[in-house]
């Protein structure tokens, strides 16, 4: 995987994650377009386009866009399984997610997302394991308070 | 970085906790992109990763060694030798139950299958031994597999793609493709896409099979989906044969009439390329190209039009078939730029079968003079028109003039206007069409005449064009003799003459460009005076005239042209003209222009004469003529006396 995006229905961008280095302004900009491209989608077409040279699998869940861009190689049914796991663990973390979770506590989705995938690709392919790596980092926050005090000072 | 951390990596590989375990093999995954170099140090471990039970790490692992093999053919080897274990491995996966930690609706870990099966491909990928070691396991995961949710047809998916990217048994292929053939009827639109993906990078090796399912992907055309819809336009061109061209052929084209526009390009040149390689008869191949003009004649590739001219062309039978087909369909529409084009072609060319009146294959179309030149003078002043298409509409309007019987009064009109247009290339041909008119009429219909067929290459234009400046300018040439001079003083000198816009034409003949230099000639000042000519000899009817230039680049150099004609009754013929001069000269003698002088002061016979004198000796010139006529032959040599002294010093 190149890069996963979340953007809302009138394309505020809600989460990003890039699996291959480039400058802010091609982030920008590809962004930018492909928000564009995928928002022009009707509703009942197929949730996989060719843009550029990339292959890009997107769905849409409530009010947000999950979108994918995967090489050439790659398949795009199982990448719609990735984007529904991810969904999954959301889901199971915050309780019935939806969009305001992931603007008030974007940080957590990031760290979901960097234990289930780790380099564009899956790393833990069970449930279970992901949600109990998170729940022992939250537990390492909540136990040290005095180490962030110490460390403001 | 990498490198510098490579080898805490490594260590890290080893690690006794699981979770760091995994993140370091995907660490190295990475590492391994950005610096191929470092996969000596990974190659090791993974043999012994492969025994990991943590589907976590197995899966790092599998990804890793993918990456591996990907970018070494050493590593490669390398592991093929895992292929067995691999195939225990994916074996245990679909077989054994149910672990709901790791499945998703029935099949047990799917990401981790396909990663498997990914890696199976590129290891079984043109090796006999692999592949036959996966047969079977490719055959149960495929029959075993639930179908009724995503996963199971992403497993499926990669399956079929390891199936059809291996040396798989003939039976496994049939069952890839009767699989991908169950895609595409399946209600699921991702799964029909990624179907027609699949048989569209199957339909060079495996053609037959895939043609089984030409007509759901001929539906699947149909769809209002963008993506499937581009997707099925180019398997269904990939699928057309000969067999099926027709029936294809009418799918595409009610395609191409309600596509989105950036299809259209495509479908077209599709459509005429698939036309050109398997139509069954000229007469089709002309119908197809003539409807997919109409309908998307904007979008089709520049050489559409050239080619439909070379095939009516070459279609003698059709000539009058395809000039009323195109007049009817000029007369509804004159805005798309290839019909309108091939359309005042044919009607120039074909214009006197057009108004023949009737012909068994289309219904009787009475067309009047006055409408065939009132269509012309539409096209010739919509601002629809390209200037391509003015010119086009011009010269056909041109070429009428001697198919129809009736007065040229209409035509002339139009062409002298177009004398003071704006655009250049319009303006020069309306002043030599002009110039046909006035001082050329005699030859108007023989330069007119019927286009012959030229072969595929030049485009069919030019070359006529040129053959037809040819033929004007060795007309013109032999016209009158201070004329001709003055030809060659134009043809071979640098921009001396100060009446003439255009820079003097190069040897070879350009459309246009000799005729134009000679159009010229009366508005040119004179040029620069040239020595007198000479009569040299002359016998019962047959003369003998020389001329001569003197370029002023080339002092050196002397041109004579020597004229035969012929004012007698009869023919002479076999006529061949010799030269000699001294020693200190260099002679050149061209091709004469024929060898035939045809009798009553026909076309003369001309040749020409170089003559380099480098050290301005005296010119002396001695001739030898042998030809026949009144019966007998005749050999002639004299000297040629009289030569002005300016031909040599």
């Amino acid at each position: 995987m190149q890069f996963m995006l979340l953007f809302s229905r009138q394309g505020k961008l809600r989460l990003q994650k890039w699996y291959v280095p480039l400058s802010d302004k091609e982030k920008k900009k590809i962004t930018r377009e492909l928000v564009q491209t995928v928002l022009a989608r009707k509703p009942k077409m197929c949730s996989f386009l060719e843009w550029r040279d990339l292959k890009i699998v997107y769905k849409r869940y409530a009010s947000l866009y999950f979108c994918c861009a995967i090489e050439d190689q790659d398949n795009e049914l199982i990448t719609l399984e990735i984007i529904h796991r991810y969904v999954e663990l959301l889901d199971k973390y915050f309780g019935s997610v939806c969009e305001l979770d992931i603007i008030f506590n974007f940080e957590k989705a990031y760290f979901i997302l960097d234990e289930f995938l780790l380099g564009g690709e899956v790393q833990e392919t069970s449930k279970k394991n992901v949600l109990k790596a998170i729940e022992q980092a939250d537990l390492l926050q909540e136990n040290s308070p005095s180490i962030v005090l110490n460390y403001c000072r | 970085m990498c490198r510098d951390l490579a080898t805490e990596v490594e260590k890290l590989l080893l690690q006794p906790g699981s979770y760091v375990r995994k993140k370091a093999v995907l660490t190295a995954v990475h590492m391994i992109r950005k610096v191929p170099e470092l996969s000596n140090i990974f190659l090791p471990p993974c043999a012994q990763l492969l025994h990991e039970r943590h589907h976590g790490i197995l899966l790092g692992t599998i990804t890793l060694i993918t990456e591996l093999c990907e970018r070494s053919p050493a590593a490669l080897k390398h592991f093929r030798k895992v292929v067995p274990q691999l195939v225990q491995i994916l074996r245990t996966l679909v077989t054994t139950g149910y672990s709901t930690e790791h499945s998703i609706s029935g099949v047990s870990d799917p990401f981790l299958q396909v990663q498997i099966l990914r890696l199976l491909r590129i290891l079984g990928r043109n090796h006999e031994e692999s592949s036959e070691t996966m047969n079977d396991l490719l055959a149960q995961v495929a029959t075993n597999t639930d179908t009724s949710r995503n996963a199971g047809n992403a497993v499926l998916f990669e399956t079929v793609l390891t199936i059809m990217d291996t040396r798989s048994a003939a039976g496994l292929r049939v069952l890839a493709v009767n699989i991908l053939g169950r895609f595409l009827l399946n209600n699921d639109k991702n799964i029909r896409y990624v179907a027609l993906t699949s048989l569209l990078r199957m339909v060079q090796s495996d053609h037959s099979a895939v043609q089984r399912h030409r007509p759901t992907v001929v539906e699947c055309l149909r769809e209002p989906d963008a993506s499937l819809s581009r997707r099925a336009l180019e398997l269904s061109l990939a699928l057309v044969n000969s067999s099926n061209v027709r029936a294809m052929t009418q799918e595409l084209q009610s395609f191409l009439e309600s596509c989105p526009p950036d299809l259209r390009a495509d479908c077209a040149s599709g459509i005429l390329l698939a036309a050109e390689r398997f139509a069954p008869t000229k007469r089709w191949h002309i119908d197809t190209i003539l409807r997919v003009l109409t309908t998307a004649g904007t979008h089709v590739r520049d050489d559409a039009v050239a080619n439909l001219t070379q095939l009516i062309g070459g279609a003698q039978e059709l000539h009058a078939y395809s000039v009323r087909r195109l007049y009817s369909a000029l007369a509804e529409d004159i805005s798309q730029q290839p019909l309108v084009q091939v359309a005042a072609w044919c009607i120039g060319e074909y214009g006197d079968l057009l108004l023949e009146g009737s012909c068994e294959e289309t219904e009787p179309l009475q067309v009047k003079e006055e409408e065939v030149l009132a269509l012309l003078e539409k096209v010739l002043q919509s601002h629809m028109s390209l200037p391509a298409t003015r010119g086009y509409a011009l010269t056909a309007l041109m070429k009428l003039s001697t198919r129809l019987r009736g007065d040229n009064n209409r035509i002339r009109q139009v062409v002298s206007i177009y004398g003071s247009c704006v655009d250049v290339e319009l303006q020069q041909r309306a002043v030599e069409y002009n110039t046909l008119f006035r001082k050329y009429d005699h030859m108007r219909a023989a330069i007119l005449e019927k286009m012959p067929l030229v072969e595929r290459g030049g485009t069919q234009d030019e070359e006529a064009k040129e053959s037809k400046e040819a033929q004007l300018s060795e007309a013109a040439l032999v016209s009158t003799e201070p004329p001709a001079s003055k030809l060659l003083d134009l043809l071979d000198l640098l921009d001396s003459s100060s009446g003439a816009a255009q820079p003097p034409p190069p040897l070879e003949p350009s459309p246009g460009g000799t005729l134009g230099h000679l159009l010229d000639l009366p508005c040119a000042s004179p040029a620069p005076a040239s020595v007198p000519n000479l009569r040299v000899f002359e016998r019962e009817g047959l003369q003998l005239n020389l001329s001569f230039v003197r370029p002023p680049e080339t002092p050196a150099l002397l041109l004579i042209t020597v004229t035969a004609v012929n004012t007698s009754g009869a023919d002479v013929t076999h006529f061949v003209c010799q030269a000699a001069v001294p020693k200190s000269f260099q002679l050149q003698l061209q091709a004469p222009s024929g060898d035939t002088v045809p009798a009553q002061g026909g076309l003369p016979v001309t040749q020409l004469l170089r003559i380099f004198n480098p050290n301005k000796a005296p010119l002396r010139l001695k001739l030898r003529l042998t030809y026949h006529h009144l019966g007998q032959s005749v050999q002639e040599i004299f000297e040629v006396n009289n030569l002005p002294a300016e031909t040599w010093q």
